[in-house]
């Protein structure tokens, strides 16, 4: 599992991106990761590190965000993404997920799918089969309108919908949000099965270092806007910074909150 | 029955017949409200220009004839042809169109994910502009439309309800224009409704209703989404436009019914084409009922003109998203 993602080409380079909202306000400051063809890459870090920005900036999704990339480059299978559409990233195989799900409220669970088809042609039965037979929840609640189904089923949806654009790639933000820890388990559990039996590759952006390190193959660690460390997600969770400042153990066993303050002096890679 | 009653009945029935006409005006609001939130203060000049248009190329006018003349001192006043009521229809959709492909490029595309109240702005200054237009392309006189709809009351209708009343009665008057356009609303209503549920686009369409960002997402065109509700709503201002200038002429004053619009949309929703209807179908009796049962013998008549709106107002306070609104969807 682990080094599957590593020895094959290189399916998206992000090169060096800088990301300025409204003209003024600078939020990613040089980003570059690579992300490899069928693998899961994970992107770590807090809030407001770039996380999101940097998945929108690939989707092309910054504009309506009055957003803009103002340095650097973005290539999917070689070629800048610059000047597509989000629809057209999608016609490409990217696709995004959303943080937060973004369900189509008041369609039914089954017109939400559907419109994950909008920039396919031809017939969708088949997609459909496969989004529920890796959902089956989504398959009972086919019928009720998404904005009445639990936190879960949303993710869900939110992914299915994905999946029914056939996409090669999916940008999948904070997919753990606001879910209990089984059903996150459950829900990277899929992504994984979507990995390896699809073979879909994930950028995967996530605050949940935790999770996102044990079902990816390789992470980037995000602190405002930049890239602070990258490496296979096994070496990074042994890493004794990253074990300390995200997974929440270090040598010395539990730290009180009253020591919190002096994390941020001890960062090697800040030094 | 007493004649008293029967009056009463035929205020309703006319009362319902003119509700079909602030419909179809509300009805081009809710498309445009429902998939882009922006109010569109325009809608209204859309059915006058729509019916301008309309008369011009039905009269064979050259477009912009005073403005030609007055420039280059001609004499021009019309291609000297008459274009069949059908082809000129067509044509006129076909500058609806045109329309809403120039309201994309010059106009919403500019101000995306601007705050509502400025695309607002944006819709009272291509009123005003349209008004202008309007005049500038085709003259500012009053024009008679006469698409060959029937007009005048129906002889059938009264003849054969006369022998309900009295001596005093002569059976309801019904006016056969509003009959035809209350066919013709039902089937606007029809097929929109059959358009979102049942086809790509309109699916397409109730996604950009919900969540731009997400239809974004998932590779819906925004671009192409809000020409085509555009379209559809200058197709609606087109019927809207024909019903109205069929009835009382194509003037300017037309832009004006869109405020009557307003107090049916509070009633019905802003983002429910049933409630458009409905809402359309309660003003429209509500306030000729009132004026026949209180206003005239008590208040002194002309209550029709602020009936509406005092309606909405008590709407606004006990239910403001209307009878027939999108519920507000919250999980806790």
């Amino acid at each position: 599992m682990l080094d599957a993602g590593q020895t094959q080409e290189s399916l998206l380079e992000v090169n060096n991106i800088e990301v300025i909202y409204n003209h003024v306000i600078l939020v990613l400051k040089g980003v570059s990761l690579s992300v490899p063809k069928g693998g899961i890459t994970a992107l770590l870090g807090g809030n407001g590190a770039g996380k999101t920005t940097t998945l929108k900036a690939i989707s092309n999704l910054l504009h309506s965000e009055r957003g803009e990339v103002t340095k650097g480059t973005i290539h999917y299978h070689g070629d800048s993404v610059a000047d597509l559409s989000p629809a057209a990233l999608v016609k490409r195989g990217v696709i995004q997920v959303m943080e937060g799900r973004h369900c189509f409220e008041h369609l039914t669970v089954e017109e939400n799918l559907l419109t994950g088809a909008y920039t396919r042609k031809g017939s969708v039965q088949q997609d459909l089969d496969l989004v529920y037979s890796y959902f089956p929840r989504l398959a009972e609640r086919r019928k009720s309108q998404a904005g009445y189904t639990s936190g879960g089923e949303q993710q869900m949806c939110a992914i299915g919908r994905a999946l029914m654009s056939r996409p090669e790639t999916i940008l999948l933000d904070e997919p753990s949000m606001g879910l209990a820890p089984q059903l996150v388990e459950e829900i990277f559990g899929i992504v994984k099965d979507l990995n390896e039996r699809e073979g879909v590759s994930f950028l995967l952006a996530e605050q949940n270092t935790n999770v996102a390190l044990r079902f990816a193959h390789y992470g980037y660690i995000l602190e405002n806007g930049r890239v602070v460390m990258d490496g296979p997600a096994d070496e990074l969770r042994e890493n004794p910074d990253v074990k300390e400042f995200y997974l929440g153990v270090s040598e010395e066993g539990r730290k009180s909150f009253r020591d919190v303050r002096s994390y941020r002096r001890r960062k090697r890679w800040l030094s | 029955m007493p004649d008293q009653v029967l009056f009463a009945m035929e205020a309703a029935i006319n009362g319902l017949m003119a509700g079909v006409l602030y419909a179809l005006v509300a009805l081009g609001f809710v498309l445009i409200f429902k998939s882009s939130g922006i109010f569109n203060y325009a809608q209204g000049v859309f059915a006058l220009f729509a019916a301008l248009t309309l008369v011009g190329i039905m009269e064979g006018q050259v477009p912009f004839q005073h403005l030609i003349n007055a420039i280059f001192g001609t004499e021009l006043h019309g291609f000297g042809w008459e274009t069949p009521a059908i082809l000129a229809v067509v044509l006129t959709v076909g500058v609806m169109v045109v329309l809403a492909i120039a309201v994309e490029r010059l106009i919403l595309r500019h101000l995306v994910n601007q705050p509502d109240i400025i695309l607002f702005m944006a819709t009272i200054g291509l009123a005003y502009f349209m008004e202008g237009f309007g005049d500038l392309m085709w003259g500012a006189d009053i024009k008679k439309l006469d698409v060959g709809l029937p007009q005048g009351g129906s002889f059938w209708i009264e003849e054969n309800t006369a022998w309900l009343g009295g001596d005093g009665f002569y059976g309801f008057f019904i006016d056969r224009l509003d009959i035809v356009a209350t066919i013709a609303a039902a089937i606007l209503v029809i097929g929109l409704t059959a358009f979102s549920q049942f086809t790509k686009q309109g699916r397409a369409l109730r996604a950009v209703a919900d969540d731009h960002q997400a239809a974004l997402s998932v590779g819906i065109s925004l671009r192409f989404i809000w020409v085509l509700v555009w379209s559809i709503a200058g197709i609606v201002a087109l019927v809207a436009g024909i019903m109205w200038g069929s009835k009382s002429g194509v003037q300017f004053s037309l832009s004006l019914i869109a405020l009557k619009a307003l107090p049916v949309l509070m009633l019905g929703g802003f983002t429910s084409i049933p409630g458009a209807i409905v809402g359309g179908l309660i003003i429209g009796m509500g306030e000729k009922l009132f004026e026949f049962l209180i206003g005239a013998p008590f208040l002194g008549g002309a209550t029709e003109n602020w009936f509406a709106y005092v309606l909405a107002l008590l709407f606004l306070v006990f239910r403001p998203q209307g009878l027939f609104g999108d519920k507000i969807i919250e999980r806790v």
